[in-house]
């Protein structure tokens, strides 16, 4: 991260001001830190082996040089590709039509807010679709060309898109102000399907969407390893509480699989939150089981085709048949809830097995008519409801130290409209809970500019400018009210927010919401708790013994 | 230099009429040729852009959500019935608004970034000139289109005498100025000029952006010549008018040049309008973000193309990949065949 700017600097390299040339004649900056790396081949090799055709050819190939190496045929792929889809999607038809360029979106992009580039104000991100659709598909387009903004689709416009199609996280927040609801993640979504077919895409998602199809889960952890980590997991549990927990793995019979995404399995701090999650389900007695082969709810098929995320999504139902589950409890996840909420039941609904019901609580006897399709309930539901009943013994006191706001990820906020249960259930476990200023949070939110598979190295630079928003209203709440702690309810937050935080509101840690239930949870039978999840001595504990050092900071 | 250019055009477009009436003596054509033909081309256009929306599927239920979706537990966690609806009703109710109250533009936002004393500060305040803008202009518009009814009907509708009541309430001058003359000409003015100088928004405008509204513009100017300046034989207008919806054409001597051009100006937009931006009119109905209620978890709803063909990666397949290891970890397994090591098979 040498290279990157200072924040102060890149702050005041922002500027609103477009170019002197006209958006169509700016050249598009190619240089390394403006893109993804491409898929491995093998792994296209793989997916081309899986379902074929949506793929390209397997290739190795550089974004930097001028051959990207496209198949002769390019053109009529995508172009062929691009009518096809017109017909598949009224999103994609009548958006292209109707766009006003009111210019109401423009600065709504966290990635216009932070660069200042104009290709990033999302009305423009769709004209570069749009000018490819006018140019090839309208009549007025053809005859009267730049003069209603029309081209023909050409190299230059195809990286153009590759570029500017992975600078957006399909976050959906300039929907929410386009007078016709226009939704520019959803042409992303195309622009991408597009791409795949000529064989562009990033590494960041591709070799994810081949892990998760074999191994189930993203970072192709196998089931004896997955086993290992949970079984530390209960381990470090037993360290803090003195109690062991259950940790059922692939069992038959149990009456709820609960799946979550594999970056709670693997990644810190998301095993505080898988942590959480286990000792809150052993507590309640909760008749469960995790499966490793649908040991992902990320779903990586989003960020490429909706034939990649069908496939994916279809292992949550087939591993509720194969283990007899009656329904499925799903963690906190961003992506897997916009898919679960939006899509699962459409696309796997008929894969349902007759066993299935309509979720019910068995500690509190609620039952939850609003996933009465799907049979999938989000965790702050299945928590929230039990914290109404009383259900749980809880000691907030514990997280006394922190002082805590909540990021809304994006997709349980803007693409399904999941926004009080968590908050409900922070401040059942905290004391100290702050909201950041209006209009960044709830519906309004912003995105923590890693989400559709960007958040990856390489791009970081782009992604502290997209972190902008974000970390400038943490920073506030920082100041206002000394908040430490930022509370969400998606993994790939709990990746991407930690360098975002470091480097716009630097010593702001980030948690799961599960994470910070578990700590104040107090469970039948525990030891005096000294230490929290992540093994740091609460207040009041930290003078014992001084010279240790936790097991999971050894190397660090 | 888009703005300029789609002024050039409209100038040609007066000068058409202009010359073709006076010079020509081409009454007949430019007062009923014209004006039946661009009427044509605006019906069978409209309809087939519609059509072509209409039979695009909507495979997926994508409402955008603007706060609470119903919970569980609906006190506990008051649904926001508006922006975030679940049934047909509330999804009626949600369009309505937006249709007629513009809602999403009227929670617009701007964004501005200051250097604070030690660091950064990104702020958005409430921005509604864009939704005043466009409300006095739609609204203007659509009551004088109301307000021209009175020349195509016999007898005079109430509402629309009603209207003209309301419209010239202040009783300005005579004939009396109508409200909405100045709200359409304003809210053009405005619109354009924001188009003009926010440096953003003339980023993103095209000639075919700034065309409509200076069409729009000409064509008001020259209603508001004829009916305050060259005061033209309504009468025979009405004539001309009723002809027209009647089958029956007459062109009355009386007519003056200034309604050829306004005619020829209307009906250069009506035969625009299918292929135009203008068509985000019929667009806000079909838009599936909006008019969708937020219920795919509780309903299920069919995607017409759905490949049932694509199947999720077989665990029999991943147990026989990894059942070795899996069995050695004490994960259970389907066949225990898959646990034993190759060695051991044979
Ligand atoms: S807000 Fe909607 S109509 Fe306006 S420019 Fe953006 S996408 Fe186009
Ligand atoms: S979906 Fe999000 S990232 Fe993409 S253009 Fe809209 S606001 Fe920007």
């Amino acid at each position: 991260m040498s290279d990157i700017p200072k924040a102060d600097e890149l702050f005041k390299s922002i500027d609103y001001n477009p170019p002197a040339t006209g958006w169509m004649d700016t050249p598009v900056d190619f240089s390394p830190g403006h893109w993804c790396y491409p898929a491995k081949p093998e792994k296209m090799e793989y997916m081309e082996s899986k379902l074929p055709g949506l793929w390209g050819p397997a290739r190795q190939w550089n974004p930097g040089e001028a051959d990207w190496k496209l198949p002769p045929n390019w053109k009529e792929i995508v172009v062929k590709g691009f009518r096809e889809r017109l017909k598949k999607f009224r999103t994609l038809q009548v958006f292209m039509d109707i766009c006003v360029r009111c210019g109401a979106c423009a600065d709504k992009c966290h990635f216009f807010i932070g660069s200042g580039d104009p290709k990033n104000m999302p009305v423009l991100r769709a004209e570069l679709m749009r000018s490819v659709y006018r140019g090839e598909f309208t009549v007025a387009g053809k005859i009267l060309g730049k003069l209603t903004g029309s081209r023909v689709m050409e190299e230059d416009v195809l990286k153009e898109w590759f570029i500017y199609f992975y600078q957006c996280t399909q976050c959906r927040r300039c929907s929410l102000y386009c007078p016709y609801g226009i939704d520019t993640a959803e042409m992303t979504m195309m622009a991408r399907e597009l791409m795949h077919l000529v064989g562009l895409n990033i590494n960041w998602i591709m070799e994810p969407v081949a892990n998760c199809n074999v191994t189930g889960n993203h970072l192709g952890i196998q089931p004896h390893a997955f086993k290992d980590i949970v079984d530390f997991m209960v381990d470090d549990i037993e360290e803090v509480t003195g109690k062991r927990v259950k940790a059922p793995l692939n069992e038959k019979g149990h009456e709820i699989l609960f799946i979550t995404p594999s970056g709670d399995v693997f990644a810190d701090p998301g095993i505080y939150t898988f942590m959480g999650y286990l000792m809150l389900f052993d507590e309640i007695g909760l008749d469960y089981t995790m499966s490793t082969y649908a040991s992902e709810g990320g779903n990586f098929g989003s960020f490429t085709n909706n034939e990649v995320m069908k496939k994916l999504n279809a292992k949550m139902y087939a591993e509720a048949e194969r283990l007899g589950c009656k329904w499925i409890l799903g963690g906190e996840c961003g992506h897997m809830w916009r898919v679960v909420h939006q899509y699962m039941d459409t696309m796997t609904g008929d894969t349902q097995h007759a066993g299935m019901t309509t979720p019910r609580s068995p500690i509190t006897g609620t039952v939850f008519e609003t996933s009465a399709a799907t049979k999938m309930l989000h965790i702050t539901e299945f928590t929230a409801d039990l914290m109404k009943h009383n259900k749980l013994k809880l000691d907030p006191s514990r997280n006394d130290h922190l002082r805590v706001t909540f990021h809304d990820s994006c997709n349980p906020a803007r693409g399904m409209g999941l926004l009080e249960e968590p908050r409900y259930v922070i401040k059942h476990v905290c004391n100290n809970y702050f909201e950041m200023p209006d209009g960044t949070t709830r519906e309004q939110t912003f995105c923590c500019a890693g989400g559709s598979g960007l958040n990856t190295d390489e791009i970081m630079e782009i992604r502290l400018r997209g972190g902008l928003p974000r970390g400038n209203a943490l920073r506030y709440v920082q100041e206002k009210h000394g908040v430490n702690t930022m509370a969400c309810i998606c993994a790939i937050d709990r990746a991407t927010l930690i360098p975002l935080a470091d480097y716009w509101a630097p010593g702001v840690t980030i948690a799961g919401v599960h994470e910070l239930v578990a700590n104040a949870l107090v469970m039948e039978g525990e030891s005096e708790r000294k230490m929290n999840l992540r093994q740091e001595y609460l207040p009041g504990y930290e003078d014992e013994e001084d010279d240790w050092t936790p097991p999971n900071m050894e190397d660090a | 230099m888009n703005a300029l250019y789609s002024l050039l055009f409209v100038f040609l477009l007066v000068l058409i009429p202009l010359f073709g009436v006076d010079a020509a003596h081409m009454r007949t054509f430019f007062g009923v040729c014209i004006p039946a033909t661009a009427f044509i081309i605006f019906i069978v256009g409209f309809v087939y852009k519609v059509i072509t929306w209409a039979r695009s599927a909507v495979p997926f239920r994508i409402p955008t959500t603007g706060g609470q979706f119903r919970s569980f537990d609906p006190k506990l966690f008051p649904q926001n019935k508006l922006d975030c609806p679940q049934t047909g009703a509330q999804t009626f109710f949600r369009m309505v608004l937006e249709v007629f109250a513009f809602r999403s533009l009227f929670r617009n936002t701007a964004v501005s970034l200051h250097q604070g004393k030690d660091h950064p500060i990104v702020a958005y305040k409430s921005s509604k000139w864009l939704w005043l803008f466009a409300i006095v202009f739609h609204y203007s518009f659509f009551i004088i289109a109301l307000r021209h009814l009175r020349l195509f009907l016999e007898p005079v509708p109430f509402f629309v005498n009603g209207l003209e009541f309301v419209d010239g309430l202040l009783q300005i001058g005579a004939p009396t100025m109508y409200l909405t003359d100045v709200g359409l000409v304003a809210g053009i003015l405005l619109l354009m000029g924001r188009r003009l100088i926010n440096p953003r928004i003339n980023y993103i405008s095209y000639v075919s952006d700034f065309f409509p509204l200076f069409l729009i513009l000409s064509i008001a100017l020259s209603g508001i010549y004829m009916r305050y300046y060259a005061k033209v034989d309504v009468i025979a207008i009405k004539e001309l008018a009723m002809g027209l919806v009647t089958f029956n054409y007459v062109v009355p001597e009386t007519i003056g040049v200034s309604f050829f051009i306004h005619v020829f100006l209307v009906s250069c937009l009506m035969a625009y309008f299918p292929f135009s931006k203008l068509m985000h009119f019929p667009g806000v109905f079909l838009s599936p973000t909006r008019n969708m209620p937020n219920d795919t978890r509780a309903k299920h709803h069919v995607n017409p193309w759905n490949d049932p063909n694509i199947k999720a990666h077989p665990y029999a397949d991943y147990e026989k990949q990894f059942g070795v290891p899996m069995a050695e970890a004490g994960l259970p397994l389907d066949n225990p065949e898959n646990g034993k090591a190759p060695e051991e098979k044979a």
